[in-house]
C-alpha cells in the first residue's frame, strides 16, 4: 500500500488502512527514540515550517522534534512574531512562505476548518496540528498509538473520554479514530459540555463517571480550560472535580488495569488527580514519547516515503 | 463582457403575445402591453400593427409587475468597493428588479433624513431605490433614530438589520412610534446570547465540523418576542429572513391572532441546507444560517400557505479578500440578486410549490404593498414598470459574469430555469 494523500486534515477522511499504515510506520520510528543517536536522515532537504496560531508547548516541540530527527529543515512561525500581526491573511503568509519552496506547513489555528482551508489553495502538504474545535488527528493517533501498545490492539475495546467534549478537538479525533479501528467509545461529562447530535458519530453518552468508568479499558481525560466557569457552563470548578475528577477512589471500582491517559497540559486536582497523573496506570508521559515518533510517520509519509521504513532506517543507521 | 443597455421611453412599443401574470388584477393570459411616452396605454389585444411602433415579441414570455426586493445591502456610503448603489441597481436590473429597499447598515448608518437624501440621490436608471432608516442611532440600541424625519424624507421601513434590538423596551417604542407613519419595523430576529460565535447551524453537523453552533431559538424566541409587541402595541411588524420552522410558527400563529406581521424568506434558506458547509465553504457562511431539512420543508409550507409573504434576497456583497479567510472569520452574507429569479423559478414553481402567479405575489405585489410602494399592478395611465423573463430559459451561475462588483455566492455552477429577459422601468427598456 501507498500513501496517497497530499495532506493530514482529520481522521474522519482517512480510511482504517491508512490509520493502520501510519501506526505501524511509527512503530518503526519509535525504535530510533531509543537509540543513543535519535537521527535519520529520510527528509534531508525536505524543508518543514510550522505555523502555531495558538499557544502550544507539546505539539509544536514534538513537531519540531519530529522534523529534525529525520533531518528536515524547520521553520516556526508564530503570530506574535510573524506579519500576522501586521494584518496578514492566513492565505498570503501560507503562499509567501511556499514562495521559499517549502514542502510541509504544519499548522495550528484557532478556526475549524483552517487547515481544509489552506490545504485547498497551496501545493505543499498540510498537517493539521489542531483546528479550533475540530481535529487534532495526531493526537488522536498517538492516542491510539499508545493504546495499541498498552493493550495490544483497538479492536473490541471500551473507550471513555471524560470531560469537555463540546470544545475538544482531541476527543472528536479520538472519536473517528478509534470507531474506524474497532474500538466502542463513550464519552461522560456535565450536559453542557457534550455537544448536540455527538451520539451520531457513534458513541455512547454518560452523565454519571462511575457508571462510565465501569465499562471502561482505557479513560482519556481531557483538559477542562479554565473559563468554562465565566462563560457559563458551570457552576463552578470545585462541583465540576466532585462529579468528573478522575479520582483514585473512583478507578478502585473500575476494570483492573484501566489504562489513564491525558492529552496535556493537565489542570491537577481539577479534571485528574495528581496521584491518578503519576500513578500506575498513568501512560500520559508514553503519550507524549509516542506523539515524537508518531508525526515522524506522519511526515515521513506526506514527504512521499514508501516502502519498508525498517530497512531504510537500518540502512541509515 | 455583458452590458446593459437603456433605451428611453419614447414613442409607441408593442410588447407581443406574452404571458402577463398580474395578480393584484387576477390576470394571467396572454395579452399585448402597449406603451406610448413611458406610459401604458393599453392590455390586451393591440389591434391592427402599427408601422411607426417598436414590436417586441414576448411570446414565449412572462410579463410581470416589476419585481421588488425589499432587503438589500448596497454598500453605499462607506464600502463603495463592495457595491455601489449604481452597481447594485444593475445587479437588480439584470436580476429583474425594478426596486430595492436598501438597509440602513451603511458607513455612516442611514439614522438621519441627510443620510436618507443621500440614498435617494445616487438613484440611477437602473432601479428604484427606496431606503430603510434605521430604528436606533448608530444601530447601536441606545435611543430612538428620527425615524418621522426619515420617513418625511422616504424612508419606507425601519430596521437594525444586522442587528437586533436586544432591548426589548427600545423594540415596544419603535413599533409604537411607526404607527404614527404606518410603516413597518423590519426585525433582525437573533437572541445574541444564543446565538454567541456561532457560525453555522446548532446540530450534529456543527459537533463534526467543530464549528459553533446557533439554535433555531436565537431566531425563533425574538420573533415571539416581537410578534407579542406587535400585538401590545399595534404596530406593524416585519419578520427579515426566516431560516426556521419554529419561525414559520410563530408567524402563522401571529397571523391567525390578527397581529399586523408579515414575514420574509431568501432564495438560500429554501434551496440550500447546512449541508452546503461541509468542506468549510467559506461563501456559505450567512446569518441566521443555512438550516437543516425539516426547516426547508417547513419554508416551503410557510411560502406555500402564505405565512411567509414576501422573497427577498438580503443581497449582501463581500469583498474576495474579506470572504477568503478561516470559515469562523468570513464575513456573514451572499448576494442573490442575480441568482433569485432563476432558484425562485426552478426550485418553487417547477417543483409546484408555487403557482406562477403566487411567486409574482411574493416577489413584487406582496412587498410593495407592506412598503406601501406603487406599482404593484398593471394599470393604463401608469408609468410601465414590469419584468420581462423567460421561464424556460436554462442556463448556468457564472459570477464572473455578473454586474454586482462582489462574487461572493455559494451558487456558482447551479443550473437553473428561468432568465430575466428585460425590465421597463418608468417606460425605459433595460436589458
Amino acid at each position: 500500500m501507498k500513501w496517497t494523500k497530499k495532506d493530514l486534515l482529520d481522521l474522519e477522511s482517512l480510511n482504517r488502512e491508512e490509520i493502520s499504515m501510519i501506526l505501524d510506520t511509527a512503530r518503526s520510528f519509535r525504535e530510533i527514540l531509543d537509540r543513543p543517536v535519535k537521527k535519520v536522515p529520510i527528509l534531508r532537504g525536505k524543508t518543514v515550517v510550522n505555523m502555531f496560531f495558538e499557544p502550544s508547548t507539546r505539539t509544536s516541540a514534538s513537531f519540531d522534534m519530529a522534523a529534525k530527527r529525520l533531518m528536515a529543515d524547520t521553520v516556526n512561525i508564530s503570530p506574535k512574531t510573524s506579519a500576522v500581526q501586521k494584518g496578514e491573511t492566513l492565505l498570503d503568509t501560507a503562499r509567501n512562505l511556499e514562495a521559499m519552496k517549502i514542502d510541509l506547513v504544519v499548522i495550528r489555528h484557532m478556526s475549524s476548518g483552517a487547515p481544509h482551508f489552506l490545504a485547498s489553495r497551496i501545493k505543499s502538504g498540510v498537517i493539521n496540528a489542531g483546528d479550533g474545535q475540530h481535529a487534532h488527528p495526531t493526537q488522536g493517533l498517538l492516542d491510539m498509538f499508545t493504546i495499541r501498545e498498552k493493550r495490544g490492539q483497538l479492536e473490541g475495546l471500551n473507550v471513555l473520554i471524560v470531560g469537555d467534549v463540546t470544545h475538544s478537538r482531541v476527543a472528536r479525533s479520538n472519536i473517528h479514530g478509534l470507531i474506524k479501528m474497532g474500538a466502542r467509545v463513550s464519552v461522560c461529562g456535565p450536559s453542557t459540555l457534550i455537544p448536540m447530535g455527538i451520539q451520531d458519530l457513534g458513541v455512547k453518552v454518560y452523565y454519571d463517571l462511575d457508571k462510565a468508568l465501569a465499562e471502561a479499558d482505557v479513560v482519556n481525560v481531557l483538559r477542562l480550560q479554565l473559563e468554562r466557569q465565566k462563560k457559563g457552563l458551570l457552576p463552578s470548578l470545585r462541583e465540576y472535580s466532585q462529579l468528573f475528577c478522575v479520582t483514585e477512589d473512583r478507578l478502585k471500582k473500575a476494570k483492573p488495569g484501566i489504562t489513564v491517559m491525558h492529552p496535556g497540559p493537565m489542570n491537577r486536582g481539577v479534571e485528574i488527580e495528581p496521584a491518578v497523573a503519576d500513578g500506575a496506570s498513568s501512560v500520559i508521559l508514553d503519550q507524549v514519547t509516542n506523539g515524537v515518533a508518531v508525526r515522524m510517520a506522519v511526515l515521513y509519509l506526506l514527504s512521499g516515503g514508501e516502502g519498508s521504513i525498517s530497512e531504510a532506517i537500518k540502512k541509515e543507521a | 463582457m455583458k452590458e446593459l443597455k437603456i433605451q428611453k421611453a419614447e414613442g409607441k412599443i408593442i410588447i407581443r403575445n406574452g404571458r402577463v401574470i398580474d395578480p393584484a388584477n387576477k390576470r394571467d393570459e396572454a395579452a399585448d402591453i402597449v406603451i406610448r411616452d413611458g406610459k401604458i396605454e393599453s392590455i390586451g389585444k393591440a389591434g391592427d400593427p402599427d408601422p411607426k411602433a417598436q414590436v417586441i415579441d414576448a411570446t414565449g414570455l412572462i410579463i410581470t409587475p416589476g419585481l421588488f426586493d425589499m432587503h438589500v445591502h448596497f454598500r453605499e456610503p462607506g464600502r463603495e468597493d463592495e457595491e455601489t448603489i449604481e452597481t447594485g441597481s444593475r445587479a437588480a436590473a439584470a436580476g429583474g428588479f425594478t426596486g430595492v429597499a436598501c438597509m440602513p447598515n451603511t458607513t455612516p448608518v442611514v439614522e438621519n433624513q441627510g443620510i436618507v437624501q443621500l440614498v435617494k440621490s445616487r438613484q440611477t436608471s437602473y432601479c428604484g431605490i427606496y431606503p430603510i432608516g434605521a430604528v436606533t442611532k448608530g444601530l447601536e440600541c441606545q435611543e430612538l433614530a428620527e425615524m418621522g424625519d426619515m420617513f418625511h424624507a422616504g424612508a419606507v421601513a425601519v430596521s437594525d438589520d444586522g442587528r437586533p434590538v436586544t432591548n426589548s423596551n427600545l423594540m415596544r417604542r419603535a413599533l409604537d412610534y411607526c404607527r404614527m407613519f404606518d410603516i413597518p419595523v423590519i426585525s433582525h430576529c437573533e437572541d445574541i446570547f444564543l446565538s454567541a460565535d456561532g457560525a453555522m447551524n446548532e446540530g450534529a453537523l456543527a459537533t463534526r465540523l467543530g464549528l459553533r453552533g446557533i439554535p433555531n431559538a436565537a431566531e425563533s424566541s425574538m420573533a415571539y418576542r416581537d410578534a407579542q409587541l406587535a400585538a401590545l402595541t399595534g404596530g406593524r411588524l416585519h419578520i427579515a429572513h426566516v431560516s426556521c420552522a419554529e419561525t414559520v410558527d410563530v408567524v402563522r400563529q401571529a397571523k391567525r391572532r390578527g397581529i399586523k406581521i408579515t414575514a420574509e424568506t431568501c432564495p438560500h434558506y429554501f434551496t440550500l441546507t447546512e449541508e452546503a458547509v461541509k468542506g468549510y465553504s467559506e461563501m456559505t457562511r450567512v446569518n441566521p444560517p443555512l438550516r437543516g431539512k425539516a426547516d426547508v420543508q417547513a419554508i416551503l409550507e410557510g411560502l406555500k400557505d402564505g405565512t411567509i409573504d414576501c422573497i427577498v434576497t438580503d443581497h449582501a456583497p463581500h469583498s474576495h479578500e474579506e470572504k477568503e479567510v478561516e470559515f469562523d472569520q468570513a464575513p456573514t452574507g451572499m448576494i442573490g440578486l442575480e441568482t433569485s429569479l432563476g432558484l425562485c423559478w426552478t426550485n418553487l414553481v417547477e417543483t409546484g410549490v408555487l403557482t406562477p402567479s403566487q411567486l409574482v405575489e411574493k416577489m413584487s405585489l406582496n412587498p410593495r404593498n407592506i412598503l406601501k410602494i406603487g406599482n404593484c399592478k398593471l394599470e393604463t395611465g401608469k408609468p410601465a414598470d414590469l419584468t420581462l423573463f423567460d421561464p424556460k430559459a436554462k442556463w448556468t451561475v457564472e459570477p464572473e459574469e455578473f454586474f454586482s462588483k462582489s462574487r461572493n455566492t455559494p451558487f456558482k455552477g447551479f443550473d437553473l430555469t428561468g432568465k430575466t429577459v428585460m425590465t421597463v422601468l418608468d417606460g425605459n427598456i433595460i436589458k
